[in-house]
């Protein structure tokens, strides 16, 4: 004791004392931690319906209603499911910036366990597409080529035959599909946000959305192979052509120009 | 006027000489004809003469060895073989090189051939005098001459039957190359009028290919369905989805606003032609909010809760409505078949 008492003014003293202090603090929140956690998990489902509700009267309820029943700005919440709460948030579309004729992908503010907040209270309020677990949206499994199939008889229409997207009218638009989450492709499926159809699992089973997302990812990702050299953004015949006019005829006339522009002469004038 | 025509005073060195450097002197228009010729560098020097043989030699070598190339890429690399080449992507090797070495082997010839224009093929200007267009007054006269005698050697002017039955002739000869055009094809006949679908026919989901009930079809959804006993893999399916097609969706019975379409209606679910009726592209921009359905190829919009009337756009006609119902086994079919042409308008389209 007087070893140690002795030592009480060295350097590194006060080091190994807040290692201590650190060292008890942890061991008696590991001791006692596991059993508050357990008791959560009871009342966890209630507590993330309460924590949701609060999270949406303070970001959703000005345009949705208090209750979920929509008001004039927006639509109701009834039956659209945890799917599509997660959709929504979880790609920034919502909280809406403004009212316009489309409501764009943005910044994501709330974290994704706010966000499962959230959709659980949705989901309280009436049955809906509920979010995807991981096994349903990898790609493992999948058949690409029918997921091709698919997506040109379901999805390309709007899309694009790559999913790079395109437009619809007045100012509406299918956005491009490249880097979006798997489970958000999901989820738009189930769902239909905006102005998308819904493509639910009684008329596009379960496997064929696998399909299709297994599609997309291989066509439409910095890895997907373009066979031709330059994708020129995957828009079709018309930009293409307009590159070729543009880029194609230009280098030739400035070939033209530069032999031109360059006497053989031995005299320069 | 030619270069040998220019009175002399008026070449440069002339008119200089003349009139000095006076400004506005003299004809302010007069032709100051050809420069003098300068040589190039290889006109002089034999040295530098060799040198752009050599490259003009190397050039063509070089479209040469690339066009042993192209034929080597087609022989080597594999149709599916993909490689990452820095600023294209993940492209397919064959065409890479293909393009690469074709491209080379053509810009080389081109290359060497001006190279070789610019550098040792002659030149030296040459000017050619332009003569008149005209012929001889003695020339035209014989020429008249020797027409109006065969006129009149060939009674044309007189013998008028003659004349007018060689015009008759001639004007129907033509008629043999138009009459072949039938060969073409077959005439459309009823073809345009009708489709596949017919009174009991069930409407296959075109995804799982298995009969749709109504319960599938929920409001705010698409599906497109084409008609029962028509197989991927028949020979004319192309033919006859291209008429058949529909597009299934369902919208709340209060908010479809023509009477005809709710009748035609399943419990809200209606069934209309995918195929536009401008020029007949595959249509199938739903936007459920709306019920507007937008053609891609030029912007025709429908009204689906309203008759799919034309709002927007070239086209002509609402799509096409076909009337459905359920059969004893609970799936839906069809009541019939369109009751007008589906697709764009014809001539006896009515």
């Amino acid at each position: 004791m007087k070893k140690l008492s002795a030592r009480r003014r060295h350097p590194l003293a006060a080091v190994v004392v807040l290692l201590l202090a650190l060292a008890a603090t942890g061991g008696l929140y590991a001791a006692f931690a596991p059993a508050s956690k357990a008791q959560a998990d009871e009342t966890a489902q209630s507590l993330a319906i309460d924590e949701g509700k609060k999270l949406y009267s303070v970001g959703c309820a000005s345009c949705h209603g208090t209750g979920g029943q929509g008001t004039t700005d927006g639509p109701q919440l009834v039956g659209v499911g945890s799917a599509a709460v997660d959709f929504q948030v979880g790609t920034g579309r919502m909280p809406a910036q403004q009212p316009g004729a489309q409501v764009p992908k943005k910044k994501v503010i709330y974290t994704q366990a706010e966000i499962d907040q959230l959709a659980a209270y949705v989901a309280s309020l009436g049955a809906g597409p509920i979010v995807p677990t991981k096994s349903q949206v990898s790609p493992e499994g999948a058949d690409v080529a029918k997921g091709g199939d698919l997506f040109r008889t379901n999805c390309a229409q709007c899309h694009n035959f790559t999913g790079e997207g395109g437009a619809l009218t007045k100012g509406k638009y299918a956005p491009s599909l490249e880097g979006v989450d798997p489970k958000h492709i999901y989820e738009a499926m189930q769902t239909g946000p905006q102005s998308m159809p819904s493509f639910p699992d009684s008329t596009m089973p379960e496997q064929q959305k696998k399909d299709i997302i297994a599609y997309i990812k291989t066509v439409n990702s910095s890895e997907s192979a373009s066979p031709g050299g330059l994708s020129l953004g995957g828009l079709g015949p018309v930009s293409e052509g307009l590159f070729g006019w543009i880029f194609g005829l230009g280098a030739l006339i400035a070939v033209a120009i530069w032999v031109a522009a360059h006497t053989a002469k031995a005299k320069k004038s | 006027m030619s270069s040998q025509e220019i009175p002399e005073e008026n070449l440069p060195a002339e008119q200089d000489a003349a009139h000095g450097a006076v400004e506005g002197a003299g004809d302010p228009f007069a032709d100051p004809g050809l420069p003098a010729h300068k040589p190039r560098i290889q006109d002089i020097d034999e040295r530098a003469a060799n040198r752009s043989e050599r490259a003009v030699a190397f050039m063509f070598t070089l479209s040469m060895l690339a066009t042993v190339g192209f034929i080597a890429s087609y022989v080597i690399f594999p149709v599916d073989k993909i490689v990452y080449i820095f600023p294209f992507g993940h492209v397919s090797a064959l065409n890479f090189s293909l393009g690469l070495t074709l491209g080379v082997a053509l810009f080389a010839i081109g290359a060497g051939a001006v190279h070789w224009a610019r550098t040792l093929m002659s030149d030296v200007e040459v000017a050619d005098d332009r003569h008149a267009i005209a012929a001889e007054p003695e020339v035209k006269a014989k020429v008249l001459a020797d027409f109006a005698a065969g006129a009149e050697e060939s009674a044309f002017g007189r013998r008028k039957l003659i004349r007018n039955t060689m015009f008759g002739a001639l004007a129907l000869v033509p008629l043999a190359g138009v009459v072949l055009l039938r060969d073409l094809g077959p005439l459309p006949e009823k073809k345009l009028r009708s489709t596949l679908w017919a009174k009991g026919k069930q409407l296959i989901n075109m995804n799982t290919m298995e009969p749709l009930r109504p319960e599938d079809v929920v409001v705010g959804s698409l599906t497109f369905a084409m008609p029962e006993g028509l197989e991927e893999d028949a020979h004319d399916f192309q033919v006859q989805i291209a008429k058949a097609a529909l597009m299934i969706i369902r919208i709340e019975p209060d908010n479809i606003k023509d009477k005809r379409e709710r009748e035609w209606a399943h419990e809200g679910i209606v069934a209309f032609s995918k195929i536009c009726t401008h020029v007949g592209c595959p249509i199938s921009l739903y936007e459920q909010q709306t019920h507007h359905v937008l053609c891609p190829c030029h912007q025709s919009t429908f009204d689906l809760s309203d008759g799919a009337r034309v709002i927007f756009g070239p086209a002509g006609h609402a799509l096409p409505q076909l009337r459905i119902g359920v059969n004893s086994e609970g799936n839906l079919e069809a009541l019939g078949d369109f009751e007008e042409p589906v697709g764009p308008a014809f001539w006896e389209r009515g």
